[in-house]
């Protein structure tokens, strides 16, 4: 086991570092330096502001200096309003966790519901429509379900408000954000609730006389949720990735939204601040979900 | 062969034995060719392809996703030849522009076509409406429609060329060139394909330029740019299928076979390997073109995918959200399109998959 979680750590170091490179070195082969504005600066000002920020020194120096400051907790500052990305990311990523663990959340619960209500009534109507907005929804962009969210119940309906800071209204988004993800954890879970349902321990627990609801709950859904932990990981990829979308929709202030403007206005800092930072947490929770995943299910070797 | 004599032994009233007189010799003949066939129960023999698409259609979701596919298909190809507009044509009446088509609904006309239609002219309805730039929509969907299968097509053969490229080298050397291959493949899968696609789109849409007229810059830099960031991540799962495809197929005696009568290493991957992990290969690489597609229809949302006047349907979807209080029939256009190429992309690769090779699962 140990030796395991060595190497998986090992290999997120390793990533981890990788991606720094990448993004560091794809965003400095953008043409034209931070200092390039529709008004010609003098060359003097170029050369103060360039040795101000580090950027007259080689690349590779640059790359350690900026290493250095992400461990500091220093992500430079943001080329088009100059704000410090540190307190950037402080203010809105708590938001973005906010809408992405209660939309991680509201996938593995239901999507866990869903599928053993499936399984269990299998070929019966609640799985047949299930199982039909299950696949429906893995075909749905997000920015398709959420736009319509928007229209129909908040403009058109207005039942939920639309975000703002001072009413922030999750409802919504959520919904959006964890359609892909409860449809695919439902599929997910009918699959191994089934294998589950036709192990020998089911019978053994049936013939014992155990009651349906015990054998249900205490036998059959614990084990069909071990393959559900490792989906997790991936889904917390989609769920970040995913954000940028609907927070862009529903003007959610968080860091997708950051991210998407960013591109948009090609303030090239931010954007490889907020991809770093989101890269280290995607792997943060893979190497998280991998280790679980073994501890939870012991049948599983350590390679 | 039998041979009965001509003068049988006398036969005991109540013995049970066959009384060899009743039979003639011509009964024992050998059978004719044709009274064999007659025997013949067996069914026409089958090959695994024969198989595998009897068993295809024999599951209605697949048939009926591969029905909707020939139509969009056929529509696809079909619609640009008889709709008289082009996808970033602005509307004329007359040679003058038409101002008034601005937004149209569907199978409406303008005022100006209005009075040209009266006047006797013949005009072509606008299926789908006309687009705030006096464009018409339906065109417009065809052509996003065609953009997208196209990104979805190619960048799936992107990835099977060098899926298949490395995972058979990797694969069949084993050994430490296996363990140093998978080792970067284990990098390149762990790292976050989205945000990685994001950045390299950003800087190669500005870095790359063709010169004008060849076949890549009509393409446009966005497409090649969208193909680069597809073949240089997506390829490490299609890697990682065929060498496990690859390490199971290796240890056939025919393998064994092939090699000691002297056949190359390329050979025996091209020859005996590859057609066995054929229907595996040809599966996944259906499966992954929805996924392109919705990649590609991200990117168009955050801003960076196929650029104007090229439409594709996610930035289509996207564009089609500034009017959407007014105009909704905008966005369920290219969004049930895509719904229906995706939805039957995906139930036709399952039923593939059930078909050719049950022991696959996703």
């Amino acid at each position: 086991m140990g030796k395991y979680v060595l190497k998986r750590i090992l290999l997120a170091v390793v990533t981890v570092l990788i991606i720094c490179a990448i993004t560091f070195f794809t965003m400095h082969a953008v043409p034209g330096g931070p200092f390039n504005r529709e008004k010609a600066l003098s060359e003097a000002t170029v050369a103060a502001l360039n040795a101000r920020y580090g950027l007259d020194k080689p690349v590779g120096e640059q790359f350690l200096l900026y290493m250095k400051g992400i461990l500091h907790g220093d992500f430079g500052v943001s080329l088009k309003n100059g704000r410090e990305i540190t307190s950037i990311i402080k203010e809105s990523f708590p938001i973005s966790a906010k809408l992405g663990v209660s939309a991680m959340i509201v996938a593995l619960f239901f999507g866990t519901i869903f599928g053993s209500t499936a399984a269990l009534m299998r070929n019966r109507i609640p799985d047949r429509v299930i199982v039909f907005f299950s696949t429906l929804f893995t075909a749905v962009p997000s920015f398709v379900l959420a736009t319509l969210l928007l229209l129909v119940f908040s403009i058109r309906l207005g039942w939920v408000p639309v975000w703002s800071p001072k009413n922030q209204n999750y409802v919504l988004p959520v919904i959006a954000l964890s359609a892909y993800p409860m449809s695919y954890i439902t599929r997910l879970s009918k699959t191994s609730m089934l294998d589950a349902l036709s192990q020998d321990y089911i019978r053994t627990a049936k013939a014992k006389g155990v009651s349906r609801f015990k054998m249900i709950f205490k036998h059959a859904l614990r084990n069909s949720l071990i393959p559900v932990i490792t989906y997790a990981g991936p889904q917390i990829a989609y769920i970040i990735t995913g954000s940028m979308v609907i927070e862009t929709i529903f003007t959610v202030g968080g860091l997708g939204s950051k991210f998407v403007s960013a591109i948009n206005n090609r303030d090239y800092t931010l954007i490889m601040a907020t991809t770093i930072f989101l890269a280290v947490l995607m792997v943060v929770a893979n190497v998280i979900c991998d280790l679980l995943y073994k501890l939870v299910d012991p049948r599983i070797k350590y390679d | 062969m039998y041979t009965i004599s001509k003068d049988p032994p006398k036969k005991h009233l109540l013995s049970a034995q066959i009384d060899l007189s009743k039979f003639s010799s011509a009964q024992f003949a050998p059978a004719t060719e044709d009274e064999k066939r007659q025997q013949d129960v067996m069914s026409e023999s089958t090959t695994f392809f024969k198989d595998g698409m009897r068993k295809l259609f024999k599951n209605p979701l697949a048939v009926i996703s591969l029905i909707v596919l020939v139509c969009i298909i056929l529509t696809i190809i079909i619609a640009p030849m008889i709709v008289p507009y082009s996808y970033e044509e602005i509307l004329s009446v007359n040679g003058k522009r038409d101002k008034g088509a601005k937004n149209l609904a569907p199978f409406t006309y303008s005022q100006m076509e209005q009075k040209y239609i009266e006047q006797g002219g013949e005009r072509f309805p606008h299926i789908f409406g006309t687009d705030e730039q006096c464009r018409d929509y339906f065109i417009r969907v065809v052509y996003g429609t065609r953009i997208s299968l196209t990104v979805g097509f190619f960048a799936s053969i992107i990835v099977l060329i060098i899926g298949m490229l490395y995972g058979s080298i990797s694969g069949y050397l084993g050994g430490r060139v296996d363990l140093i291959m998978m080792r970067i493949v284990d990098i390149i899968y762990s790292l976050p394909d989205m945000l990685i696609i994001i950045l390299l789109k950003v800087v190669l849409d500005e870095r790359l330029h063709f010169p004008a007229g060849s076949f890549l810059n009509r393409l446009g830099t966005s497409m090649v740019s969208l193909f680069i960031v597809f073949g240089l991540l997506y390829w490490v799962g299609m890697a990682r299928l065929v060498r496990g495809q690859i390490l199971s197929i290796k240890e056939n005696e025919y393998i064994l076979a092939a090699r000691s009568i002297g056949a190359g290493s390329a050979r025996i991957i091209r020859k005996h390997i590859l057609p066995n992990c054929l229907s595996v290969i040809i599966i996944s690489t259906a499966l992954q073109i929805p996924s392109a597609i919705f990649t590609e229809s991200f990117l168009s949302f955050v801003g960076i995918g196929v650029k104007a006047p090229m439409p594709s349907l996610g930035s289509l979807a996207n564009a089609a959200r500034a009017g959407l209080q007014s105009y909704p029939y905008k966005l369920i256009f290219p969004a049930v399109m895509i719904c229906l190429i995706v939805l039957s992309l995906n139930l036709l690769g399952d039923g593939m998959r059930d078909a050719f090779d049950p022991k696959l699962k996703r």
